[in-house]
């Protein structure tokens, strides 16, 4: 063993993307016109902070600390037994998770250069995009849940921001604000959470709680269960699971690099990380945990269907993004959490490079739109169709990437889903694997239909658009070919003993220390419990892990094949000419009316409510008291001046009486 | 006739004039005559002055003195103020000299 690990430059990490970001903010104000400072200084700031991440990765690695490294910068509050810190917290977990943040950002920085360079606000763009990456490091890198909810409101704000770029456009703004009050709810959760931390620690900082919550909090007991379920709620408005998923497919009304960047590789992946994180908590919660692992597969298997009928390229992305978060609660709520962060990096990369690929397929109709005069919606898959041959690099990175998110051998999906699917298996949770395993079908299906639609068949963006229609400019298919080889070989840090394949353990080596307590608790809890039910080592059909492994990437395999041998025969019509689907494909396509079901549920009661608050509270009651107290001076002022006749001789006769008053109170 | 009788007849007198000037101001219109009767009331209650001072000693007398200088003065601005009122409105009638009000 080395010498002891210490965080290197730390405030470098942070400081490069916020420099970025002020720099940026400034040039869109002061050159506007100018795109060679954000072309260098957004991409760079995040890239520098990366190498730092590395830098510190490699030296976590050499020295392979038990305990977590705390960075004080400086006292943020105190107030009576609250102090609060600005401490940065460097263990396994948070390096892992900034090295996924600044890469996989910085990869899209690079994306962006190629993709945002004709739009005027080029240099806001990466001003808030660089904002976002500082606030998304503090999220992941604070030691304390206050700390950490900076960093979680300031990436809801980069979200807003971002989603809502475009703000001239009504709809495009609306998104952006629907993001924002979505989470709201969410937030005020974590916020409860928070209070009931303090109140039964008497201080946010993780490491302490982590230390003594085991045996402060009765295990299984009310207190620690509304803390988890307060803070899973905060999950649940933040990684869009069920009921707070809406926000997160009108997000895409933003720039598709913000879509890949926020809404599919980093911050919705937050709620998964603060469950990862606060493992010692959620594992004393068994209730908790329960709720976590249904409402993940209820969502992963919810977003899945739906995915199935949209016909918007980044809508079918944004469900699939959604549906593969609930994956991940799975694994952190059976308990699995290395599992979880595994499907969090593999996502990344591969749901980052989808979103990219979709990015540069609109780019492409878009240009070929403005060159030929023609309009369409570049958005719509019913729009696209044989795009293979005119932009092979992206039809090639993007079936690696469907692959990926497939569970198809040996592509990144395929170890970290099925390490999800086993773990969930072999804890005896038998819904939540077949549930998990239905969803990993239908994953590899709506998936092999995107690209069907897309790359395959006949070409449906008519004779003009066609000729203009080309392969993007190197600067954006670099990055998708990085991605790629990410996707490819990014599962291959954790390859199972039973495959026949050299065993590879790195990662849940690597993050063994940070989850150690958990698992602890958790076994203790398991213990301890009635029915003592210990981890089995086969799936509740029977049937080995082996065999398993190899089944889901047959039945993926399979379901590929066949969606795309029956969709390749099948005819689309552009979306002009095409009606509106019917039946059960209907109710998929409007996304189970959900909005339509809380526009009715919540927000007209909610409206017809303030109104009438406006109505009658306000206009009628306030208004009304303020009025009429001014309507009573007035009557009182208009009654006295009555008394000014302006005639002499009533004066007269009043100071006369008034003399005879003040005379004869004088005489008696 | 004894000094008492002469008090009390002075007396009187006062209080009848002063009542004869009350009735005027409040009743007559013509500015002119209200400012008559106001000099009415100042000289009955010099009378009772005077009147009292036979009884009381010299101190009703100087108080007289004090009412006529000043009563000089007032009638120096309010006939200044009549002849205002009067090149204003062409007239010294109080009614319609209304503009002693808000």
């Amino acid at each position: 063993m080395s010498e002891a690990y210490h965080p290197i430059l730390p405030g470098l990490i942070l400081g490069l993307p916020l420099l970025g970001a002020a720099l940026n903010g400034i040039g869109a104000f002061a050159w506007r016109e100018n795109k060679t400072v954000p072309t260098i200084v957004g991409p760079l700031a995040v890239l520098g902070a990366f190498v730092v991440c590395l830098l510190n990765f490699a030296a976590m690695r050499a020295a392979a600390p038990h305990d977590p490294s705390l960075v004080p910068f400086w006292t943020w509050m105190r107030s009576g037994e609250l102090e609060i810190g600005v401490t940065l917290l460097f263990d396994q977990l948070s390096v892992l998770m900034t090295l996924i943040v600044t890469g996989v950002g910085g990869i899209i920085h690079v994306y962006s250069v190629g993709y945002m360079r004709e739009d005027p606000g080029y240099s806001r763009y990466f001003s808030y995009l660089n904002l976002f990456i500082f606030f998304m490091l503090i999220l992941v890198l604070s030691a304390n849940y206050a700390l950490m909810f900076v960093g979680w409101e300031g990436v809801g704000l980069c979200s807003y921001l971002l989603i809502g770029f475009w703000y001239e456009n009504r709809e495009f703004s609306d998104a952006g604000k629907k993001a924002f009050i979505v989470n709201r709810i969410g937030d005020l959760g974590f916020l409860i959470a928070m209070f009931l931390l303090f109140g039964v620690f008497g201080t946010l900082d993780m490491p302490s709680i982590f230390e003594s919550a085991p045996t402060t909090l009765l295990a299984g007991g009310v207190m620690v269960t509304a803390i988890t379920l307060f803070l899973f709620l905060g999950c649940v408005g933040k990684s869009a699971q069920i009921p707070l998923f809406v926000w997160l497919p009108d997000a895409m009304a933003g720039p598709t690099p913000v879509s890949a960047l926020i809404h599919a590789a980093t911050m919705v992946t937050a709620g998964v990380y603060l469950v990862a994180r606060s493992g010692v908590l959620f594992a004393l919660a068994p209730f908790t945990q329960a709720i976590v692992a249904s409402v993940g597969v209820g969502t992963a298997l919810f977003a899945a269907s739906i995915a199935v009928q949209q016909f918007d390229i980044k809508k079918v992305l944004a469900y699939s993004t959604i549906s593969q978060l609930g994956y991940m609660f799975v694994a952190v709520g059976v308990g699995a959490y290395t599992a979880g962060i595994f499907h969090l990096m593999t996502h990344a990369f591969f749901k980052a490079l989808l979103f990219l690929g979709a990015g540069a397929v609109i780019h492409a109709m878009h240009h070929a739109w403005d060159a030929s005069g023609d309009h369409g919606d570049p958005n719509d898959m019913r729009n696209y169709g044989g795009l293979r041959p005119l932009m092979p690099i992206t039809a090639a990175t993007m079936w690696i990437g469907t692959l990926a998110i497939s569970g198809v051998f040996p592509f990144a999906g395929f170890f970290s889903k099925d390490e999800i699917i086993w773990e969930a298996g072999i804890r005896g949770y038998a819904v939540l694997w077949g549930t998990a395993l239905i969803v990993a079908l239908l994953t590899a299906g709506y998936m092999t239909r995107l690209m069907v639609m897309t790359f395959h068949g006949a070409n449906r963006s008519g004779e003009s658009a066609r000729s203009h229609l080309h392969e993007v400019p190197p600067v954006m298919w670099v990055p998708l070919a990085i991605l790629a080889v990410l996707s490819a070989v990014g599962g291959w840090v954790q390859i199972p003993e039973v495959l026949p394949l050299p065993h590879v353990d790195l990662l849940h080596s690597w993050l063994e220390p940070v989850f150690a307590p958990a698992l602890e608790v958790a076994s203790g809890a398991a213990a301890g419990g009635a029915h003592g039910e210990g981890i089995a080592h086969e799936a509740p059909l029977g049937g080995g892990e082996t065999f398993w492994a190899v089944m889901g990437t047959d039945l993926a395999i399979l379901t590929v094949v066949v969606v795309f041998w029956r969709l390749s025969r099948r005819r689309y019509l552009p979306a002009a000419e095409s009606s509106e689907p019917s039946g059960a494909a209907s109710l998929l396509y409007h996304k189970w009316y959900v909005d339509e079901l809380y526009d009715r549920l919540i927000v007209r009661p909610l409206l017809a409510l303030w109104r009438g608050c406006w109505r009658i509270v306000d206009d009628r009651l306030i208004d009304g008291a303020v009025n009429g107290l001014g309507g009573v001076a007035r009557i009182v002022g208009w009654t006295g001046s009555q008394l000014q006749t302006g005639r002499v001789s009533t004066y007269l006769l009043v100071f006369m009486i008034g003399v005879l008053i003040i005379l004869g109170s004088l005489a008696f | 006739m004894s000094e008492g009788y002469l008090v009390d007849l002075a007396l009187v007198l006062s209080a009848f004039l002063f009542a004869i000037g009350v009735a005027g101001v409040l009743l007559r219109r013509n500015a002119i005559i209200v400012f008559m009767c106001v000099e009415l009331m100042l000289n009955a209650v010099n009378l009772s002055f005077v009147a009292f001072s036979r009884v009381h000693g010299i101190d009703g007398q100087i108080v007289v003195f004090f009412v006529i200088s000043v009563a000089a003065a007032e009638a120096a601005v309010g006939l200044a103020l009549i002849l205002a009122i009067f090149r204003h409105y062409e007239s010294v009638d109080l009614e319609l000299f209304r503009r002693l009000r808000w």
